[in-house]
């Protein structure tokens, strides 16, 4: 690839970025439309029975009983394709016209700030299919830095030769020639297509690949096309009725065949045979015959109507101003309208924690200083909802930060009180830390912290008058209570995972030495000196406060320093860290032996901000039988944390299991331990290797009970193990006897893998929710996947199915969209197999009677316009509007959800009841009118038995009845739903009155003839007595049945219903619109036995070298940037492609960056999610 | 409530959208149920009573003339190589047969139903279009054309097959025989008679069927079925149209006549009678049967027991399960708390 040498560039080797996105225009629409539309089965097969209608010798019906249910379908199909594709192709214009520019961007590059902050971020995406692929060189080195933009000069031929384009989006190489020198193209010099440059005003970059070749366009993956069981299930009974009626269709071709031979060869006077029919060969053409007659067990209608309902469905999500997020102008949307009634069978959650669980907002929330606890105000307060209190007024200090609110008056008091304690409290946080600080303008501070709980520690400091204001390398600069001191820093002993603590060791302007430490209690506990043991005790006691409420705990300690002693340890410091061997061990030794000794100063308690309504939300769908899942990138005790917080994890649980193996045996023995605790003595019995039934499909593991409540929390490197083959099943079953599971440091591929393992073994519907780039995966595998909208990746919400603001909307999706959803497709399923049926039966009985010659019991017309226009808009209605309880309801008894979950409302034997109850209605459809008409005459003695008049008669009871039945069914009559079933009723008469008048037949004589036959039919008593007898008939036994079994076994909606009711009337209606109070807080309990640590700090090792590094002198410390997170490798991106595999003895998680290079782009370029 | 602004996104706020219609909720709730049962129940055990008298009041009187026993005066005729063949069926009445009295020919195992005999006619052809005069569509085949390829009008099975039986009924008064008078007019509907069969505008009718053939086994042509009344000949012959009625059912009866006139206007009275069959009409070749049925007809029509007894049937099953819905309801209902 050359650069900037235009000339060299021919125009067809560049690829456009464009991609083409939609599939037709306007002159191949209709041939390529029609040929799609015909591959599908159903149409095809509705192609084939046009076909057979025009050979006479078959033709039982005439052709327009075929076409037109045929182009009516195909035309809807059609339109909803166009809207479509026009659609898709609307969304593909702004984005193709506000980036032309980009695939010519000149290769030159340069920063407004060259060093200073750059930020990658995943922006929004506008369209996945769309994917504007570009890789953005990053020159950091001197000779390229332009000082202006216009620096095109400075290289006039440039060369970049790099690897082809793959999906790893960890590395990239590469090289960049100019002018004779070559400069590395390493990943860090690269920016991925999607991410979003922050903080400079312009850029130049050169554009490496685009479009299909991203990176990320690679590491997309396949999107799978999702189908719901519901389809699924309707595939097989489809295949089912195919047999059922290639079964009915030989009984009746028999028959015929034995009906000419015994009566057909001898009525030969009256009716002679066609040339060559001879009885057999009628026998075969008669099979064909009824194929054509009986091709309504498979409705052609089905489809399409199914697929106009679930779109209803879709819409009706779009439109939920319940599911709208006000603070970000946010409407839910479906964006797939084919899974809706999947929502309503959920079994399985899978969720990720940041950005989904929570804000990703670290608040200070309590502390706990020298015994004494603050910040319980704000607790009080909390318990009602939307009261104000009154936050502490920060006027009294000018370089606060407002943003940051405080409810605890008292707390201010002390600090103006200037209390030893509680000012060594704030000037450890000011100072024990690896925060940046840029002041742009003077006052105006902007932290830049590594992990958001630094910086909500920071950030209070600040705000109660010990202000971190600039760093160097060798200081620290704070103002206390408004006096601007220096500290010398002297040392930053590091974070990391083991030692889960951090300490600095300063000099104050007065000379003092000093150690602050903060980290988890149990670590800082065992490091304190004897002293403290009664102040340790009541800092227990408030630990274990803020543990329980959910809060993010670190213990705060100082010690003064003895200067000899400093002197000589500062020696071996510098010894141990310049040292080749064993460095970071014997540096660990060196730590261990300062930090002794320390003094508590007291706790700290962060609280990680979940989004609004997230623990009722949990609440709601445990009650609803919905298991959920986290599976987070996080650290396990932040996210033990919120699992508490949510209220997944409870102190009264019998026992939370924790797997945190590093190999295969041991996290064996840990599963089965966990397995053995909760079903005691059931382990022998137990086994856990994979079955496999016939057809080499995994063995579906039942739903097993336990007694108690589990949990178990798994972190990555175990559930690498645990989803080996010969583990999974062990893991599945332990996790499903659990009723909280938490997955932690695992990978976006595990993510997946776990979906994957429970939709394998499990007949369950999973359903996956996040917000980041790495839940595409998990959001891609599941059944239904969920992307949380209006933040800044869309990632998620690009491969998701439905997409909302806040966590909370999902109960909403689930309990009512989704309930919803599936109950109208069910009642819809069942009603419309119904009425196919019992349409179709009365043919099969018919047969007998009619020489089993395919004679239609209807009139063709009828057949024709039956399941078109006189039964569709009713049922169309039902499935658009039925509700059995309203949303309010559906939140008051969760519960209501489960008959969903066990597919009780539409499965086999639903579908076989279905079928029994059509062939008894059709029994009834048959014989009743056979009956009352045999040899009976009209009131004039005219005839009446009469081939038309009974085809009448036959179609009319069918139509009542299925209007009556379909009354039955539906539960929710609004105007629409009353106006299309008398509506549809009316319009049978209409359409039968007209079709059978005088003036229709004069024009048509041939497609009418059943000209008269309603009027001399219908005004006989005896054909109305007949109609009202079948119609009662048909019904009256569903009525009993019905009633007696919500008498017997009353179903959970059979008992909400009747309150619902029973409210209506009794009650005051006010009620029944409000919203069902908020979960009253769960009250905690008071531990007694294991003392948990609330200790959860999102922070990565690394970041002391940086700070002290002289790198880190070439940052001018005002450009920093507010509320930063950037992340450390530790925790960084990764794959998220499937061909990013993830071994489970690697250590890319848990140990040390290697490499961490000090340059403060090699620091801020990471990609934004700290916390899978 | 109202406090969040309506922004650029926010759905609107409506009835539809929301899923807030109004709507009637009905339940099957047993306040519903149980007193619905009974009302059907004793609803239908009226209309089941009310039907099951006009049915056991009307009279019907059926005797099978197939000739099948040898006892039997037709049986003579049953040979079908025999032409022009008359029989006798004698009866007698010990009461008044009351009136009017509809006079009616049942055919038996015939299966006018049957697809391909049903089909085979010619609608524009029976509507009077000339056209299909000469070329009737292919349905009618075989009796489409005859073997000279003369068109046959009217073409097709179905005209072709029209039953040619006729009958005279005499009363015996003192061992002579009276003729009770047939009505044959208005015996097939109004809007077969008046709009769907006509006869081409072409007079004499003759005319109209030049170059045509009449259908095999008719022994007249269509112009010819009546010719003492036009209006009552070629296509709009009510016995024709009866026929052209297809019947349902395999066994089926075809109004012939009335008797509604002179002395017998007010029905037969007591006495023997005497049938003079033509026997013309086939039917043992395929196993079926003939018979003549005189009946009078109720506000419900001819006699059918079937609808009366299934009303009450169905009446008390209702009641019963109301009664059984009570008792369960009763025993098991389940307890209203939440």
């Amino acid at each position: 690839l050359e650069a900037n040498s235009r000339d060299h560039e021919p125009e067809k080797e560049r690829r456009t970025n464009a991609i083409k996105t939609s599939k037709y225009n306007t002159f191949n629409f209709l041939p390529l439309n029609l040929f799609e539309q015909f591959q599908r089965i159903a149409n095809a097969y509705f192609l084939i029975l046009l076909l057979l209608q025009v050979i006479p010798a078959i033709s039982s019906l005439s052709w327009f009983t075929t076409v037109v249910p045929l182009v009516l379908v195909l035309s809807v199909t059609a339109a909803k394709d166009a809207t479509d594709d026009i659609v898709s192709m609307k969304r593909t214009l702004p984005l193709g016209l506000t980036h032309p520019p980009l695939p010519t961007l000149p290769l030159y590059l340069g920063l407004t700030h060259p060093l200073y902050l750059i930020r990658k971020v995943f922006k929004p995406l506008d369209f996945f299919h769309l994917l504007l692929g570009c890789l953005i060189l990053m020159m950091t080195h001197s000779p390229l830095l332009p000082d202006k933009p216009c620096v095109s000069s400075l290289l006039s031929e440039g060369e970049v030769s790099c690897e082809p384009p793959n999906n790893r989006l960890d590395r990239f190489t590469g090289t960049l020639t100019n002018a004779g020198q070559k400069y590395s193209l390493d990943n860090d010099k690269i920016l991925l297509r999607g991410c979003t440059l922050r903080n400079t005003e312009w850029c130049f970059g050169l554009v490496l690949f685009g479009g299909p070749e991203t990176k990320l366009m690679q590491n997309c993956g396949k999107t799978t096309f999702k189908r719901t069981s519901i389809d699924r299930l309707m595939n097989v009974l489809v295949l089912c009725i195919f047999g059922f009626l290639a079964f009915m269709c030989t009984i009746l071709s028999i028959g015929n065949r034995i009906w000419e031979q015994l009566w057909g060869s001898e009525f030969t006077a009256f009716l002679p045979r066609q040339g060559g029919v001879d009885a057999p060969f009628s026998g075969f053409l008669t099979f064909w015959s009824y194929v054509i007659i009986l091709n309504t067990v498979v409705p052609i209608s089905l489809y399409v109507s199914v697929e106009v309902i679930r779109l209803g469905n879709s819409f009706y999500i779009d439109w939920d101003r319940k599911m709208h997020h006000a603070r970000s102008d946010t409407p839910a949307k479906a964006r797939t309208t084919t899974l809706n009634e999947e929502l309503g069978q959920i079994k399985y959650i899978f969720s990720d924690k940041t950005g989904t669980l929570t804000q990703n907002i670290m608040t200070f929330n309590k502390c706990s200083i020298n015994g004494k606890s603050y910040g319980e105000v704000q607790m009080v307060h909390r318990k009602s909802y939307g009261e104000h209190t009154e936050t502490v007024d920060w006027s009294f200090n000018p370089l606060a930060d407002h943003h940051f609110s405080f409810h605890d008056h008292s707390l201010v008091e002390d600090v103006k009180l200037e209390s030893p304690e509680v000012q060594s409290f704030f000037r450890l946080l000011a100072l024990c830390h690896t925060v940046m600080a840029e002041e742009k303008i003077e006052g105006e501070l902007l932290y830049q912290a590594q992990s958001p709980d630094e910086g909500a520690l920071v950030t209070a400091a600040r705000n109660f008058g010990f202000v971190f204001r600039s760093r160097t390398p060798e200081s620290v600069t704070i103002v206390e209570m408004g006096e601007q001191h220096s500290y010398e820093l002297l040392a930053i002993l590091d974070f990391n995972n083991v030692r889960k603590r951090m300490s600095v060791i300063v000099r104050s302007p007065e000379g003092k030495l000093c150690l602050y430490c903060k980290g988890a209690d149990t670590m800082v506990y065992e490091r304190l000196h004897q002293s403290c043991t009664k102040l340790m005790d009541v800092t227990t006691e408030h630990l274990n406060e803020f543990a329980g409420e959910g809060l993010r705990t670190l213990a705060l300690a100082y010690k003064d320093l003895d200067e000899e002693y400093f002197t000589s340890w500062k020696q071996r410091h510098h010894e141990a860290s310049t040292s080749l061997e064993d460095r970071e061990d014997k540096l660990d030794l060196l730590y261990e032996e300062i930090e002794k000794d320390l003094k508590l100063l007291g706790a700290t308690a962060i609280e990680d901000k979940l989004q609004d309504g997230v623990p009722q939300t949990i609440e709601q769908l445990a009650k609803a039988d919905i298991k959920i899942w986290v599976l987070t990138g996080d650290k396990q005790e932040t996210a033990e944390n919120i699992g508490y917080s949510c209220n997944m994890l409870r102190e009264e649980m019998n026992d939370i299991f924790i797997v945190s193996a590093n190999n295969s045996d041991d996290v064996r023995q840990e599963l089965r331990n966990a397995w053995s605790t909760m079903k005691p003595g059931a382990e022998e019995a137990a086994n856990f290797m994979p079955e496999r039934t016939l057809g080499n499909k995994p063995k579906v593991v039942r739903d097993e009970e336990v007694n108690g409540e589990y949990g178990l929390v798994i972190n990555g490197h175990s559930l690498a193990y645990a989803l080996e083959g010969s583990m999974e099943l062990l893991f599945l079953r332990t996790a499903c006897l659990c009723k909280t599971v938490i997955c932690c440091r695992v990978t976006p591929l595990q993510k997946a893998q776990v979906v994957e393992l429970v939709k394998k073994y499990k007949q369950a519907v999973t359903l996956a929710i996040g917000d980041g780039a790495n839940d595409v995966s998990m959001i891609k595998a599941a059944h239904i996947g969920v992307g949380i909208s209006g933040q800044e990746g869309m990632q998620a919400v690009l491969s998701s199915d439905y997409s909302f603001a806040q966590f909370r909307f999902l109960e909403r999706l689930l309990l009512v969209h989704g309930r919803w959803s599936y109950l109208r497709m069910c009642k819809f399923l069942r009603y419309f197999f119904y009425k196919n049926f019992t349409f179709t039966f009365v043919h099969f009985w018919y047969a007998f009677f009619c020489g089993f010659s395919a004679q239609t019991v209807y009139d063709e017309w009828f057949i024709t316009l039956y399941n078109l226009v006189y039964t569709a808009l009713p049922v169309l209605g039902m499935s658009l509007f039925d509700q059995d309880v309203n949303d309010m309801w559906s939140f008051q008894h969760p519960q209501l959800y489960v008959p969903g979950q066990l597919n009780q409302y539409f499965s086999k034997t639903a579908f076989f009841k279905c079928a029994l109850h059509s062939v008894y209605s059709s029994v009834v459809l048959f014989f009743i009118p056979y009956a009352a008409m045999y040899d009976t005459v009209r009131d004039d003695g005219r005839d009446i038995a009469d081939y038309q008049s009974f085809a009448l008669l036959a179609q009319t009871c069918l139509v009542i009845t299925v209007c009556i039945q379909l009354g039955l069914d539906m539960s929710y009559w609004t105007a629409v739903n009353q106006f299309f079933v008398w509506g549809s009723l009316a319009m049978y008469f209409t359409a039968t009155f007209t079709m059978y008048s005088n003036g229709t037949y004069l024009i048509f004589p041939a497609s009418f003839p059943f000209i008269g036959t309603a009027r001399n039919s219908l005004n006989q008593p005896n054909v109305w007595l007949t109609i009202l007898l079948t119609s009662i008939l048909c019904v009256l036994p569903v009525v009993a049945y019905r009633f007696l079994l919500i008498q017997l076994r009353p179903t959970i909606n059979d008992k909400v219903r009747p309150l619902t009711n029973h409210t209506l009337s009794s009650r005051n209606t006010d009620q029944l619109h409000a919203a069902p109070p908020p979960p009253a807080r769960r009250a905690r309990i008071h531990r007694t036995s294991t003392r948990r640590s609330g200790y959860a700090f999102s922070h990565a090792a690394g970041y002391g070298d940086l700070v002290t590094s002289n790198c880190f002198l070439r940052r001018p410390a005002v450009t920093l940037t507010t509320a930063f997170t950037p992340l450390g490798r530790t925790t960084g991106f990764s794959p998220m492609g499937r061909s990013a595999g993830y071994s489970p003895t690697g250590n890319a998680l848990n140990s040390r960056p290697q490499d961490v290079e000090v340059t403060s782009l090699q620091m801020y370029h990471r990609m934004r999610d700290p916390t899978f | 409530m109202k406090e969040e602004l309506e922004t650029a996104n926010r759905p609107d706020n409506t009835a539809f959208t929301q899923q807030r219609l109004p709507a009637w909720q009905p339940m099957l709730s047993a306040g519903i149920v149980i007193p619905g049962f009974v009302l059907i129940g004793l609803a239908f055990i009226g209309i089941g009573v009310a039907l099951f008298i006009a049915s056991q009041n009307i009279t019907v009187l059926e005797k099978d003339y197939t000739g099948v026993e040898i006892t039997s005066d037709c049986y003579k005729c049953s040979n079908p190589s025999d032409k022009n063949c008359t029989c006798k069926l004698d009866f007698s009445l010990s009461n008044l047969f009351e009136g009017p009295v509809f006079f009616y020919y049942g055919l038996s195992n015939y299966f006018q139903s049957q697809r391909s005999y049903g089909v085979s006619k010619d609608d524009y052809q029976l509507s009077g279009d000339l056209d299909y005069f000469k070329t009737p569509i292919s349905a009618c085949s075989p009796y489409q054309y005859d073997a000279n390829q003369n068109p046959i009008v009217p073409c097709g099975s179905l005209a072709n097959s029209m039953f040619n039986d006729t009958f005279k009924l005499y009363q015996i008064v003192n061992g002579t025989k009276k003729l009770v008078p047939f009505d044959g007019k208005g015996i097939a509907w109004w809007t077969d008679y008046n709009i769907k069969y006509r006869n081409p505008s072409v007079t004499p009718l003759k005319n109209a069927f030049n170059g045509t053939v009449k259908p095999p086994f008719w022994s007249k042509p269509a112009y010819e079925l009546d010719t003492s009344d036009p209006s009552n000949n070629g296509f709009v012959n009510q016995d024709f149209l009866v026929w052209m009625r297809r019947a349902a059912l395999p066994d089926f009866r075809k109004l012939y006549r009335r008797i509604t006139e002179g002395d017998y206007a007010s029905g037969l009275p007591a006495g023997n009678y005497s049938l003079e069959i033509g026997y013309n009409y086939p039917v043992l070749s395929f196993g079926g049967r003939k018979k003549v049925v005189f009946s009078n007809v109720s506000w419900m029509g001819g006699k059918n027991q079937f609808l009366g007894i299934a009303y009450l049937v169905v009446g008390s099953l209702c009641v019963v399960m109301s009664t059984v819905m009570l008792i369960v309801y009763a025993k098991f209902k389940f307890p209203e708390d939440d």
